[in-house]
């Protein structure tokens, strides 16, 4: 009984998926498209059928330097969002170049990190902190500044100090805020970590995916698309499912402020 | 009450203005409030008569123009943290449980948590609401969430109690029960007690003294000692001269009133 709903909020985009999947397919026999410029379904889940072990191998290999980067990210955009809340005059100094380091292209950072760090493991961990760091800090920052007036003049009317009130009202109450911007790094970590493998690396699924296109193995390439996007539906569930175990007043009721 | 006990709170000839569209827009005027040990005291005035500027000045979160705040005999003006406080809005913390609650405050006001946790369900307990000190706020009625607020202020271990308008929020009905509730409670452990309303026949009710203020910028029109004696009978507004008193004060806030204008 209580799957119910759920299962109803899946069929449809299913359904819409398994249309769109027997269209392809139908599409690539009706009009006897080329293998190599785009393969229909079926072919693609033979190819990955074939490659499962080399895939899960792969598909380890990134997820272990996602969720690293993810774990980065998170530290480093809750340290400087909350030093940017408690410093209102760094923040102003420091907000332009840290908006700024996100302009910089992936294309450009990954290779200079590479020249100035080597081929290891710290210029790929380095690039995942300067993508993931961001979507954290910038929406905790905003919620440490939005928690309710009510509360905040209370604390303020006993006297709590900085430090109490970030550690009882702000932090808790940012909390939302603090699972967006995860939400967001958690999916931008799987795709730089593709991007830091393709650029240099002998494991993960960018590697595999480079190795492919080159060997004109388009049904492969195809095939670890999907494999990335999958993985990244997977973090941005989980992301979502401690959200709620996080959260744990939004399910009790609301309203805990009012008369 | 007799002349000898010490005051705990003092607010001496304060006045404060703010700009309002970029005008100096004066709220307070020279206004001077005394509690005693002990004692309960009621400011009452029209909405918008500076009542919760005094509070906050009160509780040092403001500084007054002019003027000077004393707590406990201190001086005391525009220092945090020497008052517990009730605001109109229960301004529970909505992940904390309600005993969570309690405890917090009297954290902050540097008590050590085991014992703040102790003594938070302890006096839930007293009151009768033991079997909530583990829920979060949000399932309590308005009524019940103000009975949370009020023990959390009553427990800080300060010199004053101040309270803000604490039942405008709720229904005619819960606001009664209330007043009733909050007399018993203070009448067992006469804390030093600053309250504010615009409600005549509550601040009669609860009060052993009366400030009127009138409309801004507010001055003290009258200072009421409130005859009725303790225990408070809950019938007291059936008194002839409780109906005199509520007269008396309507006419003086109309007067004010078309004063100020």
């Amino acid at each position: 009984m209580a799957n119910k709903p759920a299962w109803r909020r899946a069929w449809p985009p299913a359904a819409a998926l398994l249309l769109f999947l027997a269209l392809w397919q139908a599409a690539c026999a009706a009009f006897r498209i080329d293998p190599w410029t785009l393969p229909s379904p079926y072919d693609i889940a033979l190819q990955m059928g074939e490659d499962a072990p080399l895939i899960g191998y792969h598909l380890a290999g990134t997820l272990g330097l996602a969720m690293s980067g993810v774990g980065l990210g998170l530290a480093a955009g809750v340290i400087l969002a909350v030093a940017l809340h408690l410093l209102p005059a760094v923040r102003s100094v420091v907000s332009p170049f840290v908006v700024a380091s996100q302009n910089v292209p992936l294309i450009a950072l990954g290779p200079l990190l590479m020249i100035w760090f080597g081929f290891g493991l710290t210029p790929k961990l380095i690039l995942l902190t300067l993508v993931g760091f961001f979507p954290v800090a910038w929406s905790l920052l905003a919620g440490l500044g939005r928690a309710e007036p009510q509360l905040r003049e209370y604390l303020a009317m006993i006297g709590a100090s900085k430090w109490e009130t970030l550690r009882r009202l702000e932090f808790p109450a940012s909390l939302p805020y603090l699972f967006s911007g995860l939400k967001i790094t958690v999916t931008y970590s799987v795709t730089t970590a593709c991007v830091a493998e393709w650029l240099g690396a002998s494991r993960g699924i960018g590697y595999y995916l480079v190795l492919k296109f080159k060997g004109f193995q388009i049904d492969a390439v195809f095939g670890a698309v999907i494999c990335i996007v999958t993985l990244c539906l997977g973090l941005y569930g989980l992301a979502a499912w401690l959200e709620r175990i996080a959260i744990y007043w939004r399910r009790a009721g609301k309203a805990g402020e009012r008369g | 009450m007799s002349a000898e006990t010490p005051y705990r709170l003092e607010l001496i000839g304060i006045s404060k203005s703010y700009a309002r569209d970029g005008k100096p827009f004066q709220v307070l005027d020279n206004v001077s409030i005394r509690v005693r040990e002990g004692e309960f005291v009621t400011l009452l005035g029209p909405s918008g008569s500076g009542k919760s500027t005094l509070f906050r000045l009160t509780g040092g979160v403001e500084l007054p123009d002019a003027g000077e705040v004393r707590i406990g005999g201190k001086p005391a003006t525009g220092e945090r943290g020497l008052i517990g406080y009730m605001p109109q809005q229960a301004s529970l913390f909505p992940w904390m449980t309600v005993a969570g609650n309690i405890a917090a405050a009297l954290e902050i006001a540097g008590v050590p948590r085991r014992e703040a946790l102790a003594s938070a369900k302890e006096w839930l307990a007293r009151i009768g609401l033991d079997a909530v000190a583990g829920e979060h706020p949000g399932v309590l009625s308005g009524g019940m969430q103000q009975r949370v607020s009020f023990l959390r202020a009553l427990l800080m271990p300060r010199d004053v109690m101040c309270l803000d308008e604490p039942f405008a929020a709720l229904d005619a009905l819960t606001r009664t029960e209330m007043q009733q509730w909050l007399l018993r409670q203070w009448e067992e452990r006469r804390r030093s007690v600053l309250f504010v309303t615009h409600s005549i026949e509550e601040a009669l009710t609860l009060s052993d003294r009366i400030y009127v203020l009138s409309a801004a910028p507010a001055r003290v029109l009258r200072e009421i000692a409130v005859p009725f004696e303790r225990p408070r009978r809950a019938d007291v507004w059936m008194d002839p001269q409780f109906a005199e008193l509520k007269r008396d004060i309507l006419g003086l806030l109309r007067r004010g009133d078309s004063d100020a204008v």
